[in-house]
């Protein structure tokens, strides 16, 4: 998609002349399809147009409509924000065994992660963007006219690193897509390096992320080392776990059996990262609570509730129930023949990771306030209706790549790898 | 390639009718669900929408920019207002001390700032919050900001807290677009005409010095306070950062702040910290004077101190 017409010296212009076609097929398959994509589609068009709504009364009448204070000045959006960071890294651990350890079913599917992190990336950007009291100064960030506070400011890390990923995965997914559409075999050298690339960039938006929060001295909450490496561990089951139900969703609509051992693998996988994170959360806890001082007021908040406090003491004990439970499903013998068990690990470790590294994470970094007062915050509809839009929005984008993908690779084939068998 | 990449041309089927109306009534709830932002007013003219980085406004456009500012102030709050822009001193760097031995817990301070900064009315904004500490605790935690009753109180001590004007800031750092910085005499201000409102500042300042602006601010006329400063305390817009500026408008003009001239009991004390004959120096030197979070290496320019 983003390649420059000089990327393909021999006729450029004969390769880019299908390309208006192939962007009129993909617009195409965004509105057409069977009943059942209508009703899916449908159903998304409206939650998003609830949260749009939401959107447009928050930014006439401020951010007031939302809990937010001046105490707990990030709720819900920076929460999901920091999530679907994660999940657009997850997309990843497709990519890892698929080209550095050449697992040739991982190819196949390689593209569900990519086209994941996409839609991921969409939505993390859209939370931040809801969450600005002044969308309409976003051009400030953005040289020359703006002034972007690079390199002191993490966020403006962020800001790269986030749109590079997203730029990086459109190019690898549309690459690859554009040249099976015109029934060419894509040449490795335009995509194989970026497919590299997005590997380390793919760890670094996660750990820029984390550097937002642990690098602040007056949160004693965040401001801890194992940050990042927790939201790596934590991002590496929430990505495969999407990806192991999105497989089988997929499998169902185009009546095929591919994809046993990638589901396989990404099991392999999550039952490493589902422990490692549940080391580190075990082993932050322990720092909390056995040193004590008032540095774990904000960890008695979450975990037990603080001067009759506890607004959020039924988040975290569902959380840490989830992933535990998923944990224990994803480790027994029985995960691996068993579908119904694998899936009900995969959605108990998704939303327990939802809850721990959104509001688990976010909120109690303002709790106690930094004055050490303690003002609770709970979501406000409006924040609940616009949270539910962006989500809607991003399964869309996820449903329409999707089913481009399967249908400009031939609908009905065992496989719809966009590789050749030999890439 | 099994599907056609355009509908087949067969006349109008059922299904295109369908597909037809549902475009229709698809496009009307998007158009429904969106209304609300034509009523929507972030800027009062393509120029206000257009203005550049304070630090890169000329004096030419500065002054137009002040101009436009008084003539938007009277449109929306109906009030005659005077803007400027007065610049640091130099020579002067400014610090603030307060007696804790002194201070009866009042509030007073935080009722002048409110007037003082054109503070929104309906949720009583201060950038002074003022902490009831109990005699042999400094730790903050055991504070309380929402005391009601006659002060002082047996056992107790006051605390009052507002912006520490750091020298190293990190609401500074954090900031995306620089769309805050420290002034040469010491001042962290904040450009309310470029910040974006992330509010990631506000995460970052340990001292909870800095407010946002949640809806827009609401002040009748005849409240006003007319004398105003470009990076202090003219009216905020809606969604943008704010905090205290140790009043730059007045103390930049060889006048106290607000919050010290209310003082009842003369617990604050400001002045030029390079003046070696300034009382605030006089203060640093003779009294046993400590910062909030000294541990967190932000160098506060706010110091307390106890008389005995």
């Amino acid at each position: 998609m983003p390649e420059s017409a000089t990327t393909v010296p021999s006729g450029a212009a004969e390769f880019w002349r299908q390309y208006p076609r192939f962007l009129a097929r993909v617009l195409w398959e965004a509105f057409d399809g069977s009943r059942l994509f209508y009703a899916w589609m449908t159903l998304l068009t409206a939650v998003f147009l609830v949260g749009a709504n939401a959107w447009a009364v928050q930014v006439r009448d401020g951010l007031a409509v939302t809990a937010m204070s001046d105490h707990v000045s990030w709720g819900l959006y920076i929460a999901n924000f920091t999530f679907l960071v994660g999940l657009a890294a997850g997309g990843v651990m497709m990519v890892i065994p698929a080209y550095l350890y050449h697992d040739e079913e991982m190819h196949d599917v390689v593209i569900i992660g990519e086209l994941l992190a996409v839609a991921a990336i969409v939505m993390a950007i859209m939370f931040v963007t809801v969450d600005l009291g002044r969308p309409d100064r976003f051009w400030h960030l953005i040289p020359p006219f703006g002034r972007f506070n690079f390199p002191v400011s993490m966020l403006t890390w962020d800001v790269l690193v986030l749109n590079g990923y997203l730029l990086l995965n459109l190019h690898i997914c549309g690459y690859l897509l554009y040249m099976r559409f015109i029934g060419r075999k894509p040449n490795p050298k335009w995509y194989v390096p970026f497919v590299f690339l997005s590997i380390v960039w793919a760890i670094s938006i996660h750990t820029v992320t984390a550097f937002l929060y642990c690098g602040l001295g007056g949160r004693p909450f965040w401001n801890t080392a194992l940050l990042a490496p927790r939201f790596l561990a934590s991002a590496f089951v929430s990505g495969p776990a999407f990806i192991i139900i999105a497989i089988q969703i997929v499998r169902r609509v185009i009546h095929s059996d591919f994809g046993e051992g990638p589901i396989r693998t990404l099991l392999n996988i999550m039952r490493v990262t589902i422990l490692i994170n549940l080391l580190m959360v075990g082993s932050e806890v322990f720092v909390e609570f056995y040193t004590g001082g008032s540095h774990t007021s904000a960890a008695h908040y979450l975990y037990f509730g603080l001067h009759g406090h506890n607004a959020l003491v039924p988040w975290i004990w569902s959380s840490v129930v989830m992933t535990v439970i998923a944990a224990g499903l994803l480790l027994s013998p029985r995960a691996v023949a068993d579908r119904r068990l694998l899936n009900l690990a995969c959605v108990l470790a998704f939303a327990g990771i939802w809850i721990e590294k959104g509001m688990g994470l976010i909120i109690p970094g303002f709790i106690p306030s930094t004055l050490h007062e303690v003002v609770e915050y709970l979501p406000s509809v409006m924040e609940w209706k616009i949270t539910a839009g962006i989500w809607a929005l991003g399964f869309m984008i996820y449903t329409v790549a999707i089913k481009v993908t399967i249908n400009v690779m031939g609908a009905g084939r065992r496989h719809f790898s966009v590789l050749p068998p030999e890439a | 390639m099994s599907q056609p990449t355009t509908p087949p041309a067969e006349g109008i089927t059922r299904r295109d009718m369908f597909k037809g109306l549902g475009a229709t009534l698809g496009l009307a709830a998007y158009a429904k669900a969106l209304a609300p932002l034509t009523e929507w007013k972030p800027f009062e003219s393509v120029e206000d929408f257009l203005q550049k980085h304070y630090s890169e406004l000329s004096a030419v456009d500065l002054e137009v920019v002040l101009k436009r500012i008084e003539k938007d102030t009277k449109k929306q709050y109906g009030a005659d207002v005077q803007v400027s822009a007065d610049r640091p001193q130099p020579g002067v760097k400014f610090g603030y001390a307060l007696n804790l031995s002194i201070c009866i817990g009042c509030r007073k301070c935080a009722e002048a700032c409110h007037k003082e900064n054109n503070h929104d009315r309906p949720s009583h904004q201060s950038y002074i919050r003022v902490l009831e500490m109990s005699n042999g605790s400094l730790d903050l935690e055991k504070g309380n900001a929402h005391y009601d009753h006659p002060v002082p109180a047996k056992d107790k001590f006051y605390m009052p807290i507002q912006c520490q004007q750091c020298d190293h800031p990190p609401c500074v750092d954090v900031c995306p677009v620089e769309a805050t910085w420290k002034e040469p005499d010491g001042i962290v201000v904040v450009d309310y005409n470029w910040c974006i409102g992330c509010r990631y500042c506000e995460a970052a300042c340990p001292y909870h010095a800095r407010r946002f602006n949640w809806s827009k601010p609401q002040i009748p006329a005849a409240e006003i306070n007319p004398v105003q400063g470009y990076l202090s305390n003219r009216i905020r817009p809606q969604g943008v950062m704010e905090k205290c500026t140790f009043c730059l408008h007045r103390t930049r003009n060889g006048k106290l702040p607000a919050c010290l001239e209310a003082c009842p009991t003369g617990a604050r004390v400001f002045g030029n910290l390079l003046d070696p004959d300034s009382e605030i120096r006089w203060v640093l030197q003779n009294k046993r004077v400590f910062v909030l979070k000294e541990e967190l290496g932000t160098k506060p320019q706010f110091f307390y101190f106890f008389d005995a």
